[in-house]
C-alpha cells in the first residue's frame, strides 16, 4: 500500500496511545516506539506487527530524564525519516490523598507529566520545522482546565502542557505543521483503573476521536465530545463555589 | 476498591476479595501469585459460577489480550488469553480467516474458549475449539510456565482444555483459523412440525452442511412439542469483496434490569409463537453477515438484564444418539411440569471428532440448551429430575452453563474426572468446583 504514515508515539504502551496505534495499524502505518518498559513494549510491538503495521521499531528510554530526550528525537528521525506524526502519550496519575502530604512524589507527577512531555513537544516541534511538516499530538486531559482539590497535582502538570501546546500550536500553524491536543475526560485504563469515575470512557471510542483528529487536523479534541460542554460549564462557575463544590 | 464481577445469568452471586485486571504479563503472573486462592474471569460470558470464586479473588483478563502474532498465509494467529473473538475476528476476517469454532457469542476471550472447550454450529463436522489449538501458555501457581501442546506437556494440554480454568492461568493460546472468501453467509431455514421432524431436518443437513442449529419451542405441548426451525449455513464459497467491511456494533443496550413480569411465562410463550409463524413457507433461503448468523443476541448489548435481579439460569446438557428425542421429550415435559418457561431452546447434534480435553462436554448425540428465569425452587427441582434422565442414559451438563447441578452427579457424568483432579493448581479454585464438592 502506498502513502504509509510514519508514526513516533512515545509512552507506547499506554493503554490510549495502544489505542490509536491498532487503528493506524490497520492502514499498514510504519511506527517507532518509545517507552520505559522493555518487555512490555516489545509486546506492543508485537500486536502492532500482528494487525498489519509494515515496519515497528522500539526504543527503551526513561522518559522522565530530559537528558535522554534528544537522543529519542534522534532515535525517532534516524529510524522513520521522514515523520508524519508524533504522538506524546506518557504519563502518570497518583491518587491526589496519597500525595498531599508528599511533595517529592507531587514533584515526580510535574516531572512526567509537564516538564517531560513540554521537553518531548519542544524537541519534537524543531525536529517537525527542520522537515517542514507533520503532526504533534499531545495527550492533556479535561484535569487540566481547572485544578480541582481530588487531582490538582495531575491536573495542574497538564495544564502547563495544555498551554504550552496550545501556544506551539499558534508558532507552527503558518509552518504547515499542526499540533493536536488532546482532552480526554476519565478513560477505562489501567491507569484509572479500581477509581470509580463518572462518564467513563472505552479506549476505543476515545482512539476513533482521536485518529479522526488527527487525519482532519484539528486543533483542539475533548474525547468523549461530550466533555467540551461540560468543562465550559465547570470553567465558568464561581472559584469560591467551586471549590466549596464535590466534583 | 475490588470491581464486582458476575456472570451472565448473574445467578448465583459473589463477592471478590480481589478483581485487578492486569494489563502485562508480568503483573499477571504477580497477580496469581499474591493470592492463596484465585481464578481466571474473562468476559464473564458464562452463566452460571464457572468464573466465579465467591469469597477469593479473581483476575480479570480482558486488559491482558495483545495480538502475538498472525500468519496470513497459513492462518495461525496468536494472542493473549484475553483477547475477545470479536477482537480476533476484526482482524482475521479482513485477512480471509474465521475462528475455526466460536460460541453463540463473539464477546468471549479466547482464554476462556479454551478453559470451557466451547463449541459450535459445526461441531458435527470440527469438533470443539480444543480441536484446533495449536498450542497455549500455562502460567501455574508455582511460578512455572508451561508449554502445552498435542505433542508437549499432554496431560496439561488436555487438563486445560475444558478444565475451567482450573488448571492454571492460561497466558496466550495459538489457534488453526479456516479460510474463508466471504463474509456472508448461505443460510437457509426451515420450519419442522415436531421435534421428530427437527432432528430428521439435522440429520439430513449434517451431511452437506458445515453449520447446522435448531431453534425449538419447548412450551408448546402434544404433537407439536418441540416445533422449530432448523438454520443450516455455509460460508459464500466466491470472493465478493464482503472481508473488508467493517463490522456492525451492538445497535442497542440493556440499560438496566428488566421488571419482573417482562420475561415470564405468557410473554415467553407469545415470543415464541410469533417466531415461529414469522416465516411463513415451510423453507426460506438467503444470504446473511457472519454477525446476524452466529451472534444474533450479540446485537443487545447487556440482554441479560432483561431477566431482572433474579437473573436467569441456562441448562445444557447432551443425549447420546440412541432414543435422543424421547429422552428429549422427557427432559421438556419435566421442565413443563415444573412450571419454567424457556424462550426458543437450542437443539443440535454433536458429531464424533472427539476433543483433547479431559473435562470436555460434548460427546456424540443431541444436545439441548434452554434459559429460564430463576424462579426458585420449583425450578431447580424439575432441572434435578433433569439431571437423572440426563445421567441415567450417559450424558452430561455442561459447566459452564450451570448453577445448580449436584457434584455427584456431574462426577459421575465425566469420566475423566479423577485423572483431570491430579492436574488442578492447589491455588486455584472457583465457585463452581467448591460447590460441585460440596453437594
Amino acid at each position: 500500500m502506498t502513502n504509509q504514515k510514519s508514526i513516533a508515539i512515545i509512552g507506547a504502551t499506554s493503554a490510549i496511545a495502544h489505542g490509536v496505534a491498532k487503528l493506524y495499524a490497520k492502514e499498514n502505518a510504519r511506527f517507532a516506539l518509545v517507552a520505559r518498559n522493555e518487555q512490555n513494549l516489545a509486546v506492543v510491538a508485537q500486536d502492532l506487527h500482528a494487525r498489519s503495521a509494515s515496519y515497528v521499531s522500539t526504543h527503551v528510554s526513561d522518559l522522565k530524564d530530559p537528558s535522554l530526550h534528544d537522543g529519542i528525537v534522534d532515535y525517532v528521525v534516524g529510524d522513520l525519516g521522514a515523520v508524519d506524526i508524533v504522538i506524546l502519550a506518557h504519563g502518570l496519575l497518583k491518587e491526589q490523598a496519597d500525595i498531599d502530604h508528599d511533595a517529592d512524589a507531587t514533584m515526580e507527577i510535574f516531572a512526567v507529566n509537564a516538564t517531560s512531555m513540554i521537553s518531548l513537544a519542544h524537541r519534537f516541534g524543531c525536529a517537525l520545522e527542520k522537515q517542514g511538516s507533520g503532526s504533534l499530538v499531545g495527550l492533556s486531559s479535561v484535569a487540566g482546565e481547572r485544578g480541582r482539590r481530588v487531582l490538582y497535582a495531575y491536573g495542574s502538570a497538564k495544564s502547563a502542557v495544555t498551554a504550552f501546546l496550545s501556544g506551539m500550536r499558534g508558532r507552527y500553524l503558518p509552518l504547515g505543521i499542526n499540533v493536536l491536543t488532546v482532552l480526554p475526560g476519565p478513560v477505562d485504563t489501567p491507569m484509572t483503573s479500581g477509581r470509580k469515575l463518572p462518564l467513563m470512557a472505552s479506549v476505543d471510542e476515545v482512539a476513533i476521536d482521536i485518529k479522526n483528529a488527527i487525519d482532519s487536523r484539528k486543533h483542539v479534541l475533548y474525547t468523549p465530545g461530550f466533555w467540551r460542554i461540560i468543562m465550559a460549564i465547570l470553567r465558568a462557575i464561581p472559584e469560591g463555589i467551586f471549590q466549596r463544590a464535590k466534583f | 476498591m475490588t470491581t464486582p464481577v458476575s456472570s451472565w445469568g448473574r445467578y448465583p452471586g459473589a463477592s471478590h476479595t480481589s478483581s485487578r485486571a492486569p494489563e502485562w504479563k508480568r503483573e499477571l503472573i504477580d497477580e496469581v501469585q499474591r493470592h492463596e486462592n484465585v481464578l481466571a474471569h474473562g468476559l464473564g460470558r458464562s452463566y452460571g459460577d464457572v468464573c466465579l470464586n465467591d469469597g477469593a479473588a479473581v483476575i480479570r483478563t480482558h486488559r491482558f489480550s495483545h495480538l502475538l502474532s498472525f500468519d496470513r498465509v497459513q492462518g495461525i494467529f496468536r494472542a493473549e488469553s484475553g483477547l475477545s473473538i470479536a477482537e480476533m475476528l476484526s482482524v482475521t476476517i479482513p485477512a480471509g480467516w474465521f475462528t475455526p469454532v466460536t460460541p453463540g457469542t463473539k464477546y468471549v476471550t479466547i482464554g476462556g474458549a479454551v478453559a470451557n472447550d466451547v463449541h459450535g454450529k459445526n461441531h458435527h463436522k470440527v469438533g470443539t475449539i480444543g480441536c484446533h489449538v495449536r498450542a497455549f501458555e500455562l502460567v501455574r501457581s508455582d511460578g512455572s510456565v508451561v508449554l502445552c501442546s498435542p505433542s508437549e506437556n499432554t496431560a496439561l494440554f488436555r487438563a486445560t482444555i475444558g478444565g475451567m480454568g482450573l488448571t492454571g492461568i492460561i497466558t496466550w493460546v495459538e489457534l488453526q483459523l479456516v479460510p474463508i472468501a466471504s463474509r456472508m453467509i448461505e443460510e437457509e431455514s426451515i420450519k419442522a412440525k415436531s421435534l421428530e421432524e427437527v432432528v430428521e431436518l439435522t440429520e439430513e443437513a449434517d451431511a452437506d452442511w458445515d453449520y447446522t442449529v435448531s431453534w425449538i419451542d419447548v412450551m408448546a405441548t402434544g404433537n407439536s412439542l418441540g416445533k422449530g426451525i432448523l438454520l443450516r449455513g455455509r460460508f459464500a464459497q466466491t470472493p465478493d469483496g464482503s472481508l473488508m467491511r467493517p463490522q456492525p456494533k451492538p445497535i442497542v443496550t440493556v440499560p438496566f434490569d428488566g421488571p419482573t413480569w417482562l420475561l415470564s411465562k405468557p410473554t415467553i410463550a407469545m415470543f415464541n409463537a410469533l417466531w415461529y409463524n414469522k416465516q411463513l413457507k415451510r423453507s426460506q433461503r438467503r444470504m446473511v453477515d457472519v454477525e446476524p448468523f452466529f451472534y444474533p443476541l450479540d446485537a443487545v448489548g447487556n440482554w441479560n438484564r432483561l431477566y431482572g435481579k433474579r437473573g436467569m439460569l441456562q441448562y445444557q446438557c447432551v443425549i447420546p444418539t440412541d432414543g435422543g428425542v424421547a429422552v428429549m421429550k422427557s427432559i421438556i415435559n419435566a421442565l413443563q411440569q415444573g412450571r419454567a418457561s424457556s424462550f426458543l431452546a437450542v437443539v443440535k447434534k454433536f458429531g464424533s471428532v472427539e476433543s483433547p480435553g479431559l473435562m470436555s462436554f460434548p460427546k456424540p448425540g443431541l444436545t439441548l440448551t434452554l434459559d429460564m428465569p430463576n424462579i426458585g425452587k420449583q425450578l431447580f427441582d424439575a432441572l434435578d429430575r433433569c439431571d437423572d434422565i440426563v445421567a441415567s442414559v450417559g450424558g452430561r451438563v455442561y459447566a459452564a452453563k450451570d448453577a445448580r447441578v449436584r457434584g455427584d452427579k456431574f462426577i459421575g457424568m465425566y469420566p475423566h474426572y479423577a485423572e483431570f483432579i491430579q492436574h488442578i493448581d492447589p491455588h486455584f479454585s472457583s465457585s463452581f468446583w467448591r460447590r460441585i464438592h460440596n453437594t
